[in-house]
């Protein structure tokens, strides 16, 4: 017991570290003045402010928009990609291809943002529109550092598929299409799921990138925040991430008890073998 | 023959055009940016102009290199832990380093200005105990401190992946041959989490070289990083030649450290074999 005092002292030293901050915004969100330092009183009404809030409703509703459209997108390229690239049988063309799929996943966000506005603006001086950026270049620039993280998990999914297969398939008498429906799409279907979560998710929290490549009149959630603690932040910003911190915290827990059942189930399954 | 390379043709199509416009393209614009002034001749002032800079590149390299150590000292020992520990507690250790990534990065680092500030929870603590108040917000640790808080999961999370798969029979192997828990360390359980650190290494070093919030909130802008002299030119400057210069020079940086670390690892790993 001794033994494991020690580590246990460590790991809670970490998260005290991880969620202080954590635990400042949820305390301070239901404060009764408009300070974000000093305590005073307890209150709802930035809860009640952020339902009357327009702007960052709007906001909110944006994100989603751009979250979903941008990860669907994302999911239907990559996945055909994925498919493309496990086919290839030039070995110098598919790591020339590979390794630009890892660009956007090796440049820092601020350099891909800032490249990405370059050539939007660029353009738009070419057909010479003054305001290019907008949801348009947003939904571009979201696809685009979405698409490596689903090619990447479909990948791995497609190589443990055997070849055979779809040859297989096609062979009794499916066209080349429904082999892929029926066959190998089943197989790699936990691979566009984990590329799908994890493209909603970095489109949802992405600041940096959508910061350089967004105009006034299509804002993200970040993007508003940001607007806002470049002035003095008020406490509805925190009652916004309060409820976004218990959303996030209830999935995950959800997750983690749906996880935790089905191990063991599968051990059940070991043990009656 | 020739209908399935048509298809894989067709297949393969919408993502090569896809990474050709918007994911070279926009590269290759960096690179013209960089080296036309703003009626679009060719000049080398934006290159010239960044001797300027030089100080901001250096603190950022600096500043990236110590929270990248920080981090690397602070995850070491948490992954460890978390390997060795139940099936159960390493889900829920693996939940809550993950459960502060999926929040709003401003909104968290902002919270860490009413800890630090002078009128701050700290300082009232400090008072409180007869410490004196202590300057921490806007100095140069204070900026340390965001950058390690927001990339402590990136160096976490793949540490402790290699680590979960390691085979501790091998630590056992080397125990009964003698060795001491130093030495089990230093030759078994390192060696083998090496890609794991690498790639925990470049993935907390390439955010915090490169970042500009942080040091313009925890820094009160007294120390500008390359990060934030990009945004600048961009956002409010609107000189997006020298930006884009800036931005070229900033990446160029970030692949040759890559490649060293790359090379070494490479090394690493072949005197392991001998």
């Amino acid at each position: 017991m001794k033994k494991k005092a020690l580590p246990n002292l460590y790991i809670a030293l970490i998260m005290l570290f991880l969620y202080a901050p954590m635990a400042v915004m949820i305390v301070m969100s239901f404060n009764g003045t408009s300070s974000t330092s000093v305590l005073s009183g307890f209150s709802l009404k930035w809860y009640g402010e952020l339902l009357n809030d327009r702007v960052t409703l709007q906001a909110l509703s944006n994100t989603l928009i751009l979250a979903i459209t941008s990860s669907i997108l994302a999911l239907i390229i990559g996945t055909l990609a994925a498919v493309g690239i496990n086919a290839m049988r030039k070995k110098w063309v598919k790591n020339a291809v590979l390794t630009v799929t890892n660009i956007p996943m090796m440049n820092p966000e601020i350099v891909t943002g800032v490249s990405m506005m370059l050539l939007f603006v660029f353009v738009g001086h070419m057909v010479s529109s003054r305001d290019v950026l907008g949801f348009p270049t947003l939904l571009i620039a979201h696809v685009t550092f979405n698409l490596p993280y689903v090619i990447l998990s479909v990948l791995p999914k497609l190589k443990q598929t055997d070849k055979h297969l779809g040859e297989a398939a096609q062979d009794l008498g499916c066209t080349p299409l429904s082999a892929f429906f029926k066959v190998i799409l089943p197989n790699i279907s936990s691979g566009i799921i984990t590329g799908f979560i994890m493209a909603f998710t970095l489109s949802l929290d992405d600041f940096i990138i959508s910061y350089f490549v967004s105009g006034p009149k299509f804002q993200t959630l970040p993007i508003v925040i940001f607007s806002m603690t470049k002035k003095k932040v008020k406490p509805d910003m925190y009652a916004l991430s309060t409820l976004i911190f218990v959303t996030v915290l209830v999935l995950l827990i959800i997750m983690n008890v749906m996880q935790a059942r089905a191990e063991k189930k599968q051990k059940a399954i070991k043990q009656v073998k | 023959m020739n209908k399935q390379s048509l298809t894989s043709k067709l297949i393969n199509a919408p993502y090569i055009i896809w990474s050709v416009l918007f994911i070279l393209a926009p590269l290759v614009m960096v690179v013209y940016y960089a080296f036309t002034d703003r009626s679009g001749n060719f000049t080398w002032d934006n290159i010239t102009a960044l001797t300027a800079y030089k100080e901001t590149f250096g603190r950022s390299i600096w500043y990236a290199v110590l929270a990248t150590l920080i981090c690397l000292l602070l995850s070491y020992p948490l992954a460890y832990i978390m390997s060795r520990s139940s099936a159960s507690k390493q889900r829920t250790l693996m939940m809550l380093i993950m459960l502060p990534m999926w929040m709003n990065f401003l909104i968290r680092t902002y919270s860490w200005i009413t800890i630090l500030a002078n009128t701050g929870i700290l300082n009232t603590i400090f008072k409180a105990i007869g410490i004196g108040q202590v300057q921490m917000i806007n100095t140069p640790g204070a900026v340390i401190l965001g950058m390690v808080y927001n990339f402590l999961p990136y160096m976490v999370l793949p540490i402790y992946s290699v680590m979960s798969k390691l085979d501790y029979s091998l630590v056992e192997a080397a125990q009964d041959l003698g060795c001491n828990s130093r030495g089990v360390l230093r030759k078994v359980i390192f060696p083998m989490s090496l890609p794991g650190v690498i790639s925990g290494i470049t993935m907390v070093f390439v955010p915090s070289v490169s970042t500009f919030y942080i040091s313009q909130k925890l820094g009160g802008g007294k120390f500008l990083l390359v990060g934030d002299s990009i945004e600048m030119q961009f956002q409010s400057a609107y000189n997006y030649n020298l930006g884009a210069s800036l931005s070229l020079v900033l990446m160029l940086m970030i692949i040759v450290c890559m490649l060293v670390m790359n090379r070494f690892a490479d090394k690493e790993e072949g005197a392991m074999i001998i």
